[in-house]
């Protein structure tokens, strides 16, 4: 199925999805997921718990293979990855400096560089599982950009970090991007608030219910009163969905049928013509 | 007091305990205690088939350890059974069918407690040569392993992001595993070489900076704790196995006596 797409992909296309989907048995995790992220490009997917996000990331990165559709990756693509979550154990030690070389050979003095940047160069000596939710995310970080990669690649990169951590980490990525000229794809976890620099936002919920650009926040003076000086790090994005996720699981479209599962193809969908059937959606 | 047979089985345990250390870090690390346990009772039904084919009994006992050690692995990536349960039924169920299988072949004399604990007597110049070819193998291939097997201990799925291969390093560790459950055997028995791998690091860990660091301070502990014990089963008479793991359970207490010093640092 897709097999075709492989060829169509622009020569600065990093990595595609084309519409891939991962099952467990007789359920699907997502589905009909399409997407691609570019050089120099931010792409940003979002969605409820459990809306197939980091597994949309798992099949992008090839850790996790596709059932349908095909997952594409540039050749040689470097890769600089952010996990969701990282457990360290008691029994391991390792300290932010050992953590820097854990899958390639670094240079000392690149690797003080990138945690200069995130700014924790003085937690070098430090234990990983010492560190507080904000750092142990920046010694993630500064490991995954130290490889100068092609593509980083950032699983809700903010979580457990304050609402001031979370804008100086948003105004870090896009200064990073500008300076290495990566193609960024993030997980955010929240539905509605994400990083200006956006190029495009995807909302999943087991699909692609929606994508576009984000409207920053700083044009809107509400915002602007919200978010403070430093809003326009933020932008918000205003979903339109054709369809609505019920509470039991089920989609009702657009033209008023229900469904059981929801993918394209199904003949229930717009997504061509976004403006076609305008629903608010009830996720959050 | 320096026999022969006990300058042999000593060189033999300082070489065992040296290749156990490093392996040990990654049992530690990655919670394989009950898995290198498994591993180690599936030795004797290595041993009984070993008897049964008339082959060499180093060989046959990596064999079945390493075939365990890979059906442990796909059927744990697809089994309806948890995984502690499956290593819980494939551990007591070889070592029951290699007990039975040994009963059974009643031309063999085959001392079980030796098998079960160790026997320093029954060392021999070929195990010897057996101990540090193997172990030296062993050894190499787990630096040249080094890099995707850690990154994997650490993330799995980082590893794998980022362009290594932990599942081809962890299937040569299984097998490197194994490899040293065949040839540790004689020194403590298959009942006791998980203990030799696991203690040494736990009692490691506290006193390491970096993963590197744990697994040449393991291998210096096991070598300690083999040196003790050997003697010590000299001594009193003890068998070699159940000595060196009482000796690097007091190594492991020692270790965690209030060190101040060190304790501001950690």
């Amino acid at each position: 199925m897709a097999q075709a797409a492989k060829s169509s992909s622009p020569p600065d296309t990093l990595v595609s999805l084309t519409n891939a989907g991962v099952s467990r048995g007789e359920h699907w995790l997502v589905r009909g997921v399409s997407l691609s992220v570019n050089a120099g490009e931010i792409v940003t997917l979002i969605g409820p718990n459990g809306s197939g996000k980091s597994t949309s990331v798992k099949m992008a990165l090839g850790i996790m293979a596709p059932n349908e559709g095909t997952a594409t990756r540039s050749k040689g693509l470097r890769v600089g990855y952010v996990p969701q979550k990282l457990a360290i154990d008691w029994t391991l030690p390792l300290t932010v400096s050992r953590f820097m070389s854990l899958t390639g050979p670094v240079e000392g003095a690149d690797a003080d560089a990138a945690l200069t940047e995130t700014g924790i160069a003085h937690l070098a000596g430090s234990e990983l599982r010492n560190l507080s939710g904000g750092e142990f995310q920046r010694a993630m970080l500064a490991r995954a950009i130290l490889r100068k990669p092609d593509l980083l690649v950032l699983d809700e990169p903010v979580q457990g970090v304050d609402f001031s951590g979370e804008i100086a980490l948003y105004e870090l990525v896009s200064k990073i991007r500008d300076r290495l000229g990566c193609g960024i794809l993030m997980v955010s976890h929240d539905l509605h608030i994400v990083m200006a620099a956006t190029d495009k936002v995807i909302c999943l919920n087991g699909h692609v219910c929606c994508e576009g650009t984000p409207h920053a926040v700083a044009e809107d003076p509400a915002y602007r009163q919200l978010f403070g000086e430093r809003a326009g790090t933020l932008a918000v994005y205003q979903h339109h969905h054709d369809h609505t996720h019920l509470p039991d699981g089920r989609v009702r479209h657009a033209d008023g049928t229900i469904t059981d599962d929801c993918h394209p193809g199904d003949g229930h969908h717009a997504h061509h013509e976004p403006d076609a059937h305008e629903e608010e959606h009830d996720h959050a | 007091m320096l026999d022969g047979f006990f300058l042999r089985a000593l060189v033999a345990g300082i070489g065992v305990a040296a290749i156990a250390g490093p392996l040990g870090c990654f049992i530690v690390w990655r919670r394989l205690a009950y898995f290198g346990d498994t591993l180690s009772h599936a030795a004797l039904l290595g041993v009984a088939l070993g008897l049964l084919m008339e082959v060499n009994i180093t060989l046959s006992v990596f064999a079945v350890a390493g075939l365990v050690a890979l059906a442990l692995m796909v059927l744990q990536r697809r089994a309806s059974l948890s995984a502690d349960a499956l290593l819980g039924l494939l551990a007591h169920s070889s070592l029951a069918i290699g007990i039975v299988c040994l009963a059974f072949m009643t031309w063999v004399r085959m001392d079980l407690m030796g098998l079960l604990f160790g026997d320093i007597l029954a060392v021999s110049k070929t195990d010897i040569a057996i101990i540090y070819a193997g172990g030296a193998a062993v050894l190499v291939v787990l630096a040249l392993i080094w890099k995707p097997l850690f990154a994997g201990t650490v993330s799995r799925e980082l590893a794998q992001a980022e362009g290594l291969n932990p599942g081809r390093a962890d299937l040569v560790f299984m097998l490197l595993l194994s490899g040293t459950i065949a040839i540790a055997m004689k020194i403590v028995g298959v009942l006791l070489i998980t203990a030799l791998m696991l203690i040494p690091a736990a009692a490691a860990r506290r006193f390491a900076a970096t993963p590197e660091h744990m697994a040449v301070l393991a291998a210096l502990a096991g070598v300690l704790s083999v040196i003790a014990g050997l003697f010590g089963s000299l001594e009193w008479d003890t068998p070699s196995g159940p000595s060196i793991v009482v000796a690097a359970m007091a190594l492991f207490l020692l270790g965690l006596a209030p060190l101040p010093a060190i304790q501001r640092n950690r």
